[in-house]
Parts: structure tokens; C-alpha cells; sequence
């Protein structure tokens, strides 16, 4: 929220499914567990509404993990806009799960939400479940394997690093998602 | 490639910084905000706020502190000091702060990492461990401490750190008091011995004077992130300065 009004957006909190069916935009940020999230989500009856959305869409960390498939936390049914699994990273010697600190995407600059960001930069992770490459992919990041960064179908974008505190790349991809 | 993180740390009482900064260009060196937006616009990887203050009206103040530093700034912050319950957190939280780093409550109440790590997710969860080496019953050991690393307790520092992972912290923030306000060094054998035993990250703090003590931590002592205080208010180290050195080295760094 504080990242949206440093670049002078305002926003709307909302939970409710007329709010967020006439929202010029929607962003979904997500903390906290898979399951508990789409619990919350089907109470809400959110989780019939999110996939049929038409307008902008920008799901990130568990948000862009809520918008796919499934995933292995908890084993978690999801929204399936992006019909991938979430894996868990696997348990390699010399790297910690989760992820946590500044990590590079390499990313395709074409997309409209990665206008004027170099092929590579810096964004901050903290997450223990990775979305795999896939056709979606329009950045990648390397820890442990490569993964998917960064997701597009249609009017739904996802990134699964903290775009609020990734600097000024995270800045940047917010003022592009105002313009989309 | 995941990078170190370079850390600098402000302390923070009734709202104001202390310990005397060396900054020019600010319009008021006091002011953490300004100081927090000039380390960021710097490079730094995240901010810490320690605050030292404790009394009610004076946390009211480190809120509304928080709520301008998150207003302003575009990278990870920390807010420490004073921590004592799920309340205090939530606070904190709400008010734009990352994550909290929480010490002698964790020590008088270990139940409370968990508390906190459920309620809050472990990724915004910081134990400070304030860590000196003193003579035991059966020799010299690494025993933890609290009241800014004045009184010793019962715990040994390594099973500590492990304890407090398995009860849910995201981070662990190791200072040494041997080698804090020193300048000869972080205490590199410590704080490798929890890191390679860890699956969280350590950031590494007490003792910073040079840039080869950053290089030192991140390879010698397996650390994640390197914190100091006094040498980047000084501008003994610049940030961006020391960030290049250590990429020159090999160490990978977001410049």
C-alpha cells in the first residue's frame, strides 16, 4: 500500500467480489500459507470470481502462487489461471530455503510490465515454493534451479518477489502495471 | 545469483537517531527517515532500526517513525528493540515495518517465537542473539546474553541459534559482544560454526572496521548479510564504495 502511494496511485482495500469485480485495476499481495489464503478466498467466494476477471491483474509472492494450479504447500487446490504446479525447493547442500534476500531476474524487456528495466536486475525474495518455467514465463531467476519470476496469460501478471520493497525495479514494475 | 546483503543499522531513541552521524547534504543528520532514504538511495540491501528507548509514549513515537520510514523507502526494514509480544508486533507490522527483531523476550519467552512465527509468518521474524565468549564451569564457551550483552544467561549460543530456527525464526541477527565496537573483525569462527549448521540466514554483526572484514564474514564466516552501525554513519566505509569492492572480489553483491 505504501509502495502505491509513494508513486501517487490510490487504493482501495477490499475483500468484497462487487468492489473488486469493478476495480480498474487489482493487485494481489500475499503473505502468510497457500491453504489458509484460498481458505479465505472460497469464504469470500473470491476464488470463482479472480479467474474470470478481465481488467489488470498483478498477483505477487503467495498471490502469484495462489493464481496457479496447485501447490505442494499443504497440497493446496489454487485458482489454476496458470495451470502449473508450485514445487518446493529441493534440499540442496550450500543453499537455505526459503530464499531469502536479493536475488537477479533475467527477464524479457518486451513485456509492458518490465518497460525500462535492464535484462537484469535485482529484486527481493523471501519464499520457500517456486513456480517452474513454463510457456507463461517472462523473467527467471536461478536459485538452486531456474524458475519462473515472473508470469503473464492474458490480463494476468504475477511476480513471486516482494515487489513493494524490491527498490526502485519494484517501483518501476508498479508505475508499468498503472499503465497497462 | 542470491547476493550478501550490506546492512546499516540505526539506533534509534524517542524517535531521533542516536550515536552522531557524519552526513552531509541532510538537511537534519538526526532525522532516521532522512538517514534510512539516504542509505537506501546509497544501495544499501535493508535497513535495521534498533529502537532504545522503552517507555510508552516513546514507542507511540517509534510508530509513527515506522510509518514515515515505510512511506519513504523502497527496500526491506527491520525494526528491533523493546519487543515483547504478539501486540507489539502487530503493531509494528501494520505500520510499514518489514520484519522485527526481537531479543531478551525471546530469552525470557521462547514460546514466543513460535507465537510469533505462526501469527506473523516466519519470513518477518528476526532473533537478535547478542552472543560473548566467558569462562564456564568447564571452560571458556559462547554464552548468550541480554541487556545489551551485559548479562549472561544460561544459554549456549549454538544450541540457541538452533533452538530458535526450530521454533520458527526466519532470520537469525548474531552479534558478537567480543568483537562489537572493536573494528578488528566480525567473529568469524562463531558465526561460521551457526551458519553451516543453519538453514536460515545469519547476519553477522560486531566488529566491522575495514571492507576485508565484510569479505572475511561473507566467505570465512559462511555469513548472509554483514550489519554495522557507526563505520557508514562516519563514512569510514561508503556503501557503494564497499559493495564494488566486494563484487571486484567475486562476493555477489546487487549494485
Amino acid at each position: 500500500m505504501y509502495a502505491l502511494e509513494r508513486i501517487g496511485a490510490s487504493y482501495e482495500l477490499s475483500d468484497n467480489a462487487d468492489v473488486i469485480r469493478s476495480a480498474e485495476r487489482i493487485i494481489f499481495p500475499g503473505v502468510g500459507e497457500a491453504s489458509t489464503a484460498m481458505k479465505s478466498l472460497r469464504e469470500n467466494g473470491l476464488d470463482k470470481v479472480i479467474p474470470t476477471l478481465k481488467q489488470p491483474f498483478l498477483g505477487t509472492c503467495v498471490g502469484m502462487q495462489l493464481l496457479c494450479q496447485s501447490s505442494e504447500e499443504n497440497n493446496t487446490e489454487c485458482l489454476g489461471v496458470f495451470d502449473i504446479p508450485i514445487l518446493k525447493f529441493p534440499r540442496v547442500k550450500g543453499f537455505k530455503v526459503p530464499q531469502t534476500g536479493w536475488n537477479n531476474i533475467t527477464a524479457d524487456q518486451s513485456n509492458p510490465l518490465l518497460k525500462g528495466l535492464r535484462e537484469s536486475e535485482y529484486v527481493y525474495y523471501n519464499h520457500g515454493y517456486y513456480a517452474p518455467l513454463c510457456d507463461y514465463t517472462v523473467a527467471k531467476t536461478d536459485y538452486i534451479l531456474e524458475y519462473s519470476a515472473m508470469l503473464q496469460r492474458d490480463n494476468f501478471f504475477a511476480a513471486q518477489f516482494h515487489s513493494e520493497i524490491s527498490g526502485d525495479v519494484g517501483e518501476q514494475i508498479f508505475k508499468n502495471f498503472l499503465e497497462i | 545469483m542470491l547476493t550478501k546483503r550490506i546492512i546499516p543499522c540505526l539506533d534509534i531513541k524517542d524517535g531521533r537517531t542516536v550515536k552522531g552521524t557524519n552526513f552531509v547534504n541532510l538537511r537534519d543528520a538526526g532525522d532516521p527517515v532522512e538517514l534510512g532514504a539516504e542509505y537506501a538511495r546509497q544501495g544499501a540491501d535493508e535497513l535495521v532500526f534498533l529502537d532504545i528507548t522503552a517507555t510508552v509514549e516513546e514507542r507511540k513515537t517509534l510508530l509513527d517513525l515506522v510509518r514515515r520510514v515505510a512511506h519513504t523507502i523502497n527496500i526491506p526494514f527491520c525494526v528491533g528493540g523493546g519487543i515483547g509480544s504478539v501486540a507489539d508486533v502487530s503493531k509494528l507490522l501494520n505500520a510499514g515495518a518489514d520484519k522485527v527483531s526481537i531479543n531478551s523476550s525471546a530469552v525470557r519467552n521462547p514460546q514466543l517465537i513460535n507465537e510469533l512465527a505462526l501469527e506473523f509468518g516466519s519470513q518477518c521474524i528476526v532473533v537478535a542473539i547478542d552472543t560473548r565468549y566467558i569462562e564456564q564451569a568447564n571452560g571458556y564457551e559462547h554464552i548468550v546474553h541480554t541487556h545489551g550483552g551485559r548479562k549472561p544467561t544460561e544459554l549456549r549460543t549454538i544450541a540457541w541459534a538452533k533452538e530458535v530456527e526450530d521454533r520458527g525464526a526466519g532470520e537469525i541477527l548474531l552479534t558478537s559482544m567480543d568483537t562489537d565496537g572493536t573494528k578488528a573483525g566480525f567473529a568469524l569462527e562463531l558465526t561460521a560454526e551457526i551458519s553451516e549448521n543453519s538453514n536460515i540466514p545469519i547476519i553477522a554483526s560486531g566488529g566491522a572496521g575495514s571492507m576485508e572484514h565484510f569479505y572475511d564474514v561473507f566467505t570465512a564466516g559462511k555469513a548472509d548479510a554483514g550489519l554495522a552501525a557507526s563505520i557508514f554513519h562516519f563514512k569510514e566505509i561508503g556503501i557503494p564504495e564497499l559493495k564494488n569492492y566486494l563484487k571486484e572480489k567475486g562476493i555477489p553483491m546487487r549494485i
